[in-house]
């Protein structure tokens, strides 16, 4: 017995110095780089310091106990069973310990919970499995989806640094300046969350959450999707740059002027037409970022859940059904509306691709104005 | 094989049980369905752990090895179902049907016909739900605590059965509480008066009153469900007017009495064997008492610590934070109380109180987590990570179900009339107490460094400690398979027990044979 005695103490022992030494290593919680994540930082070792001296006097009277009082040492059992003085203590003490305790955790909340005064706000709609980040006050918008290549989750290549949580477009922020988050979703219940800036709010379909960050440090901040949504719910992270505030207004404007050329290019498309062969291989590219999740690479979905598109009357039956489906998604389900997420000419390629792939051959092409002719036609 | 069974005649009917299949599926007693209860138990706390242990296999390595996601998502699922609501309540019902008459010298549960029934319909609700994960499109992929819409509009077809099979574990619990309450006011012997029950009796009057009031909130909760899913209702969908947080609340207003389900009649337990053990009586009965109907009545005030980001108002959070605090409390009255009750005592270690000591500080560090996630502005990074998943399973393992290991071993010899293995015993012990720590105490940092909860592929500075921690996620499934054997070699045969075979035990249990015989107190005992 004496045995378990040292294990266990040896155990709890070797606990501490880990977490104390664990403040540069991924042991413990970040600091983060904002006063709110280092408050709550603060918070969380201060809680488990409180924890860990009354896990050593609880468990030390206990393992004096095991050590002590045992029938082998020949001691007779007290027989006392009640003491009205000690029961009081005890509820007591640890009453105060919890009040002095929700005193900081209650600052800290109200302090979080205030998201007004903002400098900058940002509408982050999640949905099955990517993030959407609307500039409210500029009018920019786009997607960000997971980068890690395929092959790489599948362990045909080698993993690289920043597996599974890098994504083609990061969101871009200002430091030094209050952001505010505007949450919400297009399916199901998400969840944003960059530990370092200590915010996880849920992204709630049909309502509106807010939260705020500032950010002290210029960097790349790296999150993930933190409520499961499904499917590919470990696929779905989060990239947040901070930028001193000039270069952040430059990129805005950068950005902006090249959406507008990308608006205007796509305008001087729909007087051309594409060629099967540009049709067929940018489809494929397109098909594999945003519909072979569900619908699976190899277009025949998953049996009973996402139904497949090889050979299905969708993909070989009236084009214009099918241009419609890919436009305004299928409500009730889990099919999205893409006319927001693809551009005419992605959305031309794909639909071109998916009704000539995988033995479908139609021969049938469809090009950046027809799909502009379905948009148009709805509204 | 009911062919064989000879015809009983009404006379040897009383004395004695049938034979063959019909004796376990036509009985009415007590023990016979305590028995089928832990049976039960234990083979669906084998089918949940085989789920564990492909879930820790694919998490050994980063990337996707074994399973795709979606049946990664149906595993999480239906482990944490099959854990819940297959293998830690049943088990402590079946503690329940064994031990409450016996301890409160009644000679059988108040509703025998209706115990029966409650027992002989979880069966089927589990081969539903395992059936479901056969059905094309696979069973419920959507997390134990089945988030609409997440449940509704995006479920596999398979729902229905999932919500069928809830409706009707539903159905066994109520009964089986209503059983539970009925009994223990009306059949105490003479003399037995409330303030002298012993604590596990007390602790299941709770709990069956916890149960009583929120497993119809569950039946609701997988209605609202149906409905939206099948019949165009909008309960959880905000096109229609619903809200999908709505669904939460329900949820988790039935769920957090639950986990208090799971863990009181633990508490009786533990309360029985550590005194047993340390040979001195339990120290503050009458607060013990009073703690458990206050964690009881607390338990209807919290839930919405499950919830801090779903965006409540500040008050909200508030008003959940300090009462989830408060239940620090009555749990730490019960942790002191049993400290205080091995101090000057003369402790003795066999394995029952191997596994209570265990329990009592693993269970308090899972209590200690559960504290650092009630502060609300913390537990915006600890929420759905790992943090929480090594909280629920030291609250749950290392609690609930290491307390119903420390029960079967303590009362093993009165069930079986033999003594089991000591030896066997203590390697069962120290495998599972070794193995469960490398399992769950590495999952708090995977938590605190940022790895989501429910994922099947990770970032790759996860990679070691999840190695570590499927090294002894494995090592503890392997471990329960002693138990196993040593259970079925107690049964089978080994040194004859006492009436009493623990020195230090106290209760109107002992006072019977062990075996004990197939009733007892058919004529009351008069408890002084």
């Amino acid at each position: 017995m004496l045995r378990t005695a040292t294990r266990l103490t040896a155990g709890v022992g070797a606990l501490l110095p880990l977490i104390t030494a664990a403040a540069e290593t991924p042991l413990n919680m970040t600091k983060g780089v904002t006063a709110v994540s280092q408050d709550v930082y603060q918070l969380h070792m201060t809680i488990f310091y409180i924890c860990c001296v009354i896990g050593l006097i609880v468990f030390g009277v206990m393992f004096w106990s095991i050590i002590h009082h045992r029938k082998s040492k020949g001691v007779k059992p007290a027989q006392f069973h009640e003491s009205t003085k000690v029961e009081i203590f005890w509820t007591a003490v640890p009453l105060l310990i919890l009040i002095g305790m929700a005193i900081p955790a209650t600052q800290v909340l109200m302090n979080m919970d205030d998201t007004s005064e903002a400098d900058v706000t940002v509408l982050v709609t999640g949905s099955q499995w990517k993030w959407h980040y609307k500039y409210i006050d500029d009018d920019v918008e786009y997607y960000s989806l997971l980068a890690t290549p395929r092959a790489e989750i599948e362990n045909k290549l080698a993993k690289t640094d920043n597996y599974l949580l890098e994504v083609d477009r990061p969101l871009v922020l200002p430091i030094g300046k209050k952001v505010r988050f505007l949450m919400t979703s297009d399916d199901v219940i998400h969840s944003w969350w960059v530990p370092e800036f200590a915010v996880k709010k849920d992204a709630n379909p049909g309502f509106i959450n807010e939260a705020w960050t500032r950010i002290d440090e210029p960097g790349t901040y790296r999150g993930q999707c933190a409520e499961l949504c499904g499917k590919d719910h470990g696929f779905m992270p989060i990239v947040v740059i901070a930028k001193p505030d000039t270069e952040y207004r430059a990129w805005l404007t950068n950005l902006k002027a090249e959406q507008a050329q990308a608006k205007a290019e796509e305008q001087k498309l729909l007087a051309m037409s594409m060629s099967m062969e540009e049709l067929m291989a940018e489809g494929e590219k397109v098909y594999l970022a945003a519909c072979a999740a569900c619908h699976q690479p190899n277009g025949e979905g998953l049996k009973g859940v996402f139904p497949g598109l090889k050979g299905s009357p969708l993909t070989i039956g009236d084009i214009n059904g099918h241009i419609d489906i890919v436009i305004h998604g299928k409500k009730g389900t889990a099919m999205q509306a893409f006319d927001k997420q693809l551009s005419l000419r992605e959305l031309a390629a794909v639909i071109t691709y998916e009704r000539n792939a995988w033995g479908n051959d139609t021969g049938q092409m469809v090009q950046p104005k027809d799909v502009d002719a379905r948009i148009k036609s709805a509204i | 094989m009911s062919s064989v069974a000879e015809p009983v005649d009404g006379h040897e009917h009383h004395h004695g049980p049938a034979t063959g299949l019909k004796r376990w599926l036509f009985t009415t007693n007590h023990k016979d369905i305590g028995s089928l209860y832990l049976w039960f138990s234990f083979a669906m706390f084998l089918v949940g752990g085989a789920m564990a242990m492909v879930i820790r296999a694919e998490l050994f390595q980063p990337g996707l090895q074994l399973v795709d996601p979606n049946f990664f998502n149906q595993m999480t699922t239906v482990h944490g179902l099959i854990m819940v609501f297959g293998a830690v309540m049943p088990a402590f019902t079946g503690l329940a049907n064994w031990m409450i008459p016996m301890m409160i010298g009644a000679p059988d549960m108040a509703l025998p016909r209706m115990n029966n029934w409650s027992f002989w319909i979880l069966p089927f609700a589990f081969s539903m739900l395992l059936f479901s994960l056969f059905t094309e499109g696979g069973g419920p992929n959507f997390g134990w605590t089945f988030y609409a819409p997440l449940s509704t509009t995006y479920s596999p077809e398979s729902t229905a059965l999932f919500v069928f099979a809830v409706h009707i574990m539903g159905i066994s619990s109520i009964m089986g509480a209503i059983n539970v309450v009925v009994t223990i006011v009306n059949m105490r012997a003479p003399g037995m008066t409330w303030m002298k029950l012993p604590l596990f009796v007390w602790t299941w009057l709770i709990t069956a009153f916890l149960l009583i009031a929120v497993m119809p909130v569950l039946a609701g909760a997988v209605t609202m469900v149906l409905t939206d899913k099948y019949f165009g209702t909008s309960f959880f969908d905000a096109a229609g007017g619903g809200d999908p947080v709505m669904f939460q609340h329900i949820f988790w207003f039935f769920g957090h009495p639950e986990v208090y389900i799971m863990i009181l009649p633990a508490f009786g337990v533990v309360s029985a064997i550590i005194p047993a053990f340390s040979r001195k009586p339990l120290f503050g009965y009458a607060s013990m008492v009073y703690a458990t109907a206050s964690i009881a009545i607390l338990s209807f005030l919290v839930w919405a610590h499950h919830m801090f980001t779903t965006g409540m108002p500040l008050f909200g959070q508030l008003f959940f934070m300090y009462c989830t605090m408060l239940i620090a409390v009555p749990t730490g009255v019960k942790v002191f109380n049993w400290v205080a009750t091995m101090w000057r005592g003369a402790l003795t270690f066999e394995v029952p109180m191997l596994f209570a000591v265990a329990f009592v500080i693993l269970f308090t560090i899972g209590g200690f987590s559960g504290l650092m996630l009630a502060i609300t502005p913390v537990d915006f990074q600890y929420h759905d990570t790992y943090f929480v998943v090594a909280h629920f399973h030291y609250v749950l393992v290392t609690g609930a179900v290491f307390s119903i290991m420390a029960a079967v071993y303590y009362w093993l010899p009165k069930w079986t009339g033999h003594m089991y293995d000591e030896g066997l015993g203590k390697m069962h012990f120290w495998c599972s107490l070794i193995s469960v720590n490398v399992l769950f105490f590495p999952m708090h940092f995977l938590g605190l460094a940022g790895m989501p909860r429910r994922i099947p592929d990770y970032a790759l500075q996860f990679a070691d400690i999840n190695q570590i921690v499927s090294i002894g996620g494995f090592a503890f499934g392997l471990s329960q398979l002693i138990f196993l054997w040593l259970v079925i070699k107690c049964v089978r045969g080994g040194e004859a027990a006492a009436a009493k075979p623990w020195e230090g035990s106290e209760g109107l249990e002992w006072t019977v044979p062990s075996p004990a015989p197939y009733h007892t107190f058919t004529t009351p005992p008069e408890v002084k």
